[in-house]
């Protein structure tokens, strides 16, 4: 199949960026997303263009770093989907195909469609573990975790880490991504010390880089790993009842 | 040639590791902040060992090219961790996981070693729980565990398809905690692209960062590469794009000898590549080899649909050659009965490379409904990346480059040839001997990073107390960055007429055809031609764009690829030095009648380790002979 990219280009951080236009040509409808941009970065460097930058590594859809806009949506038209697994079957001859970096303010534009999204990992630093040295823990059967619960803390553990329910957001909010990590720790019994202490500081770090919820929804479309927006509830409970237990013990 | 000397200390197996933990030199708590010590890579052994020293006290600098240290490629494992606790009372222990782990790894590995590997696997799991890692429970609320990978019991330890990533997130955050107690200074996007070493020691890196373009040098009393496996050289691999080997060669080039570089594991079950521009291979999780049947059609010219191939005319060679292990024959095993029926012109699928998977019968027998709670994710990956309905039609898989059995040289500390070199995880060649079982990989990372490492490296330490790391300014700093500019320079001023990846490609099909799943001399030496004259024109004609003052990631693999080309060179020599088959190294000289690897114990019993000389196609050999005191030497069979 034939395609026309418009592909977001900005030479660094500070330059200013523009759109530019590149035919894709014969492009099996086998090949993945990222290997159709393959293609054309070898023939802009055949051109002697400088090729796209693009983030991508184990384009297997469980590191994260993978993620663009693609015509507008974060990772493009197919749910649960990151970036690196969409394929060209979900595209047709002849379409025009926008591709743009995240969009968010928390996530600025190092060049063309890479951004630095190192803010998750502050977040994470405030609270995101349980504290616990290396080999100080019991045996492992000491700690019994319910399936269920189990189950809930790897649905909410499966988050990637990507950003696409940030730059899905009309408000680049992280809620999801804090949400989900704050669950996954929360509702096992590993986590529950640290609960409130670990919810307020993580709540709080996430609002000095990110926007502020709505409740939009945005985020879980977007999501590669389908995270719920249950867990955003959660976060919510867990924070304000932080408010009032820390204030007890003050 | 030298013999090498691996430290093991003296004693009975079952003790040794605990008396050496006594008898190894200690830093005391206060002591320990005045040791900086640098590690490089923060998979799961980087990010574990990083969080353990930082634990300690230690001054820990930690170092990964990724934009988080959580993208690691240990990120990707999908199906377990071993350990031998022996929840399920069927027989599993300490010495049958050390026993295992030797005769799967064809007889190659350090048995003191797999010893220590296989006592603290049970560590490891007691640490990942306490830390929130979600592994699978039984409804009593107690650790499920599954067969995996040939194994007869249960002992491996998961968190569905994705055990990889909740280890890594486990290690991750608690470096994390390390990171904001100011324990642990993270340095993302640096790549290290030179070992810095005075008066043999290491003594610090050169790392570029890959936002900035800037060049920094970093000191510290020890450096430790917790960078991971070479798949990649083959091109087209299960690894993610940007694994490399460029650390571990450029320790290497200074002195750090590499072992067994020909030790390569090919995966059994990844999709078929589909064309000639596929970038990466995909794994299928190894646990669907428990429920569906391999087979090819027995005539070549077949053409009709699987499902229309009636069942007399099918070969299901797994069965047919193994009739105990049958479809979950040992990956090395598994991958070259593949390999055999697709030379013979039985593949299946519009390339005709691969075989099929079948889920038909495992449906009759359990149900759609089972099968989709067990594999449901990895059908939907697999119809993501082909289009087709694993439920309807069986899936087309193939082997592909998966992991590397080789590595740096380590002695018994983990330590290289080159003191105050450390090297844990996929890095070093330590534990796997010649192939690596399944769910191993997660526990050797884990191991050398929680559980090893911080013992061995205070015992280097210790003696040094009161000297400084080496100054940035000194000679040996301004040498190695100076090398590292030239390098860069030199790529961007080629400014031939093909890119980085076509080199890559065309590299990755040498080694593929000549240094693969089979290997002869022909062949081989082909290859030792092929590679240095590619090399050369890739010196000629190589087109870097760009500048070095910014992210440019066609410099970036530039680096990556040229040092891919001299470790080709090595894999290829050693596996035409090693006159014998072994685990996934298989000479087509060397086989059984029926066409099994033939070991030659009495004289490749051996670790193969290559010291650098300065010309990639004369290195050196040392050796590390291999005794074996506990596991007797057999003719592995899975029939």
């Amino acid at each position: 199949m034939n395609l026309t990219l418009r592909v977001w280009r900005q030479a660094g951080p500070d330059a200013p960026g523009r759109f530019e236009t590149y035919e894709a040509a014969d492009i099996s409808a086998d090949s993945s997303f990222l290997e159709m941009l393959d293609l054309v970065n070898e023939e802009l460097i055949g051109k002697g263009d400088e090729p796209i930058e693009f983030m991508h590594d184990c384009r297997e859809g469980i590191c994260g770093t993978c993620g663009m806009m693609i015509n507008g949506q974060a990772h493009g038209p197919q749910g649960m989907t990151a970036t690196c697994q969409l394929h060209m079957r979900s595209f047709n001859d002849g379409d025009e195909i926008v591709l743009e970096p995240w969009r968010a303010s928390g996530f600025p534009i190092i060049k063309d469609l890479v951004v630095d999204r190192s803010a998750f990992d502050r977040i994470i630093e405030e609270g995101g573990y349980v504290t616990v040295d290396t080999g100080s823990a019991p045996d492992a059967n000491l700690i019994q975790v319910s399936k269920e619960k189990a189950d809930l803390a790897m649905d909410a553990a499966a988050c990637i880490g990507c950003g696409a329910c940030v730059a899905a957001c009309p408000n680049g909010a992280a809620q999801l991504f804090t949400a989900a990590k704050i669950a996954h720790l929360n509702v096992l019994p590993q986590g529950q010390p640290e609960r409130y202490e670990r919810t307020t500081n993580m709540v709080e770090v996430m609002e000095e880089h990110f926007g502020s919820c709505t409740n939009m929804g945005e985020c879980e479309a977007a999501c590669p790993k389908g995270i719920s927006i249950d867990f955003i509830a959660q976060m919510n409970r867990d924070y304000l009842k932080a408010k009032f237990i820390n204030r007890r013990s003050a | 040639m030298t013999v090498l000397d691996a430290r093991v200390p003296d004693g009975p197996i079952e003790t040794l590791w605990d008396n050496h933990k006594f008898n190894m030199k200690l830093v005391n708590p206060p002591n320990k902040r005045k040791f900086e010590v640098i590690i490089v890579g923060t998979g799961l052994a980087g990010a574990s060992a990083a969080a353990t020293l930082g634990e300690l006290g230690y001054k820990v600098k930690a170092f990964t090219y990724h934009d988080s240290a959580r993208r690691a490629h240990s990120i990707a494992a999908q199906g377990g961790i071993n350990a031998a606790k022996n929840y399920h009372s069927d027989g599993d222990s300490v010495y049958r996981l050390f026993y295992d782990t030797v005769k799967g790894g064809d007889y190659r590995s350090r048995e003191a070693n797999v010893y220590r590997l296989a006592q603290v696997s049970n560590n490891i799991i007691d640490q990942c729980v306490a830390q929130g890692v979600p592994f699978a429970r039984e409804y009593g609320g107690l650790l499920d565990n599954r067969s995996f990978g040939g194994a007869q019991v249960s002992r491996t330890f998961y968190a569905r398809g994705q055990t990889g990533q909740q280890l890594l997130l486990g290690a991750y955050q608690a470096l994390s905690r390390q990171v904001k107690l100011g324990n642990v200074e993270l340095h993302t996007n640096a790549e290290m692209l030179e070992l810095v070493v005075a008066d043999g020691k290491a003594v610090g890196i050169i790392t570029r960062d890959l936002k900035s373009g800037e060049v920094s040098r970093h000191s510290g009393h020890a450096v430790v590469l917790g960078t991971g496996g070479y798949s990649n050289a083959f091109y087209l691999s299960t690894m993610a794009m940007s694994s490399n080997v460029t650390a571990a060669w450029r320790a290497h080039r200074k002195g750090a000898f590499f072992a067994n570089p020909s030790y390569t594991q090919i995966h059994p079950t990844a999709i078929p590549s589909s064309d000639e521009f596929q970038s990466k291979l995909t794994l299928m999780s190894e646990s669907l080899r428990n429920d569906g049947r391999i087979w090819v059609p027995n005539d070549p010219d077949e053409t009709r649909a699987a499902r229309d191939i009636p069942e007399d005319e099918r070969d299901y060679y797994l069965e047919r050659k193994y009739p105990t292990f049958g479809n979950l024959a040992p990956r090395d095993i598994s991958s070259r009965a593949a390999k055999v029926v697709v030379d013979e012109g039985r593949g299946v699928g519009p390339l005709k490379n691969g075989v099929y998977l079948d889920f038909a019968e495992a449906i009759d027998r359990l149900g759609r409904d089972a099968i989709a709670d067990k594999y449901g994710n990895l059908f939907d990956m697999y119809e993501r990346i082909t289009g087709e309905n694993p439920y309807d039609m069986p899936m087309r898989i193939y082997p592909a480059p998966h992991y590397t059995m080789g590595g740096l040289w380590v002695d018994y500390h983990l330590q290289t040839t080159v003191p105050g070199l450390f090297a844990i995880g996929e890095a070093n060649f330590s534990d796997h001997g010649a192939n690596r079982l399944g769910a191993s990989a997660l526990m050797q990372g884990l191991a050398d990073g929680y559980f090893v490492l911080p013992y061995t490296i205070g015992d280097y330490l210790a003696p040094q107390l009161g000297s400084q790391p080496v100054d940035t300014s000194a000679k040996e700093f301004e040498e190695a960055e100076a090398e590292v500019q030239a390098r860069t320079e030199q790529f961007l001023n080629i400014g031939g007429t093909r890119s980085v990846d076509w080199f890559h490609r065309e590299l990755g099909k040498i080694l593929w055809d000549y240094c693969g799943m089979g290997r002869n001399q022909a062949g081989l030496e082909k290859a030792l031609s092929e590679i240095p004259a590619l090399k050369e024109e890739f010196y000629s004609d190589v087109r870097v764009l760009g500048t070095a003052d910014g992210l440019n990631s066609s410099l970036e693999k530039a680096g990556r690829v040229a040092d891919f080309f001299e470790l080709a060179e090595l894999m290829c020599k050693d596996a035409l030095t090693r006159e014998e088959s072994c685990g996934g190294h298989f000479r087509e000289e060397h086989q059984t009648d029926d066409g099994e690897a033939l070991r030659d114990d009495e004289n490749f019993a051996h670790i193969t380790a290559w010291e650098w000389t300065g010309d990639s196609g004369a290195p050196n050999e040392h050796r590390e002979q291999l005794t074996f005191d506990h596991v007797k030497l057999s003719q592995r069979s899975y029939k």
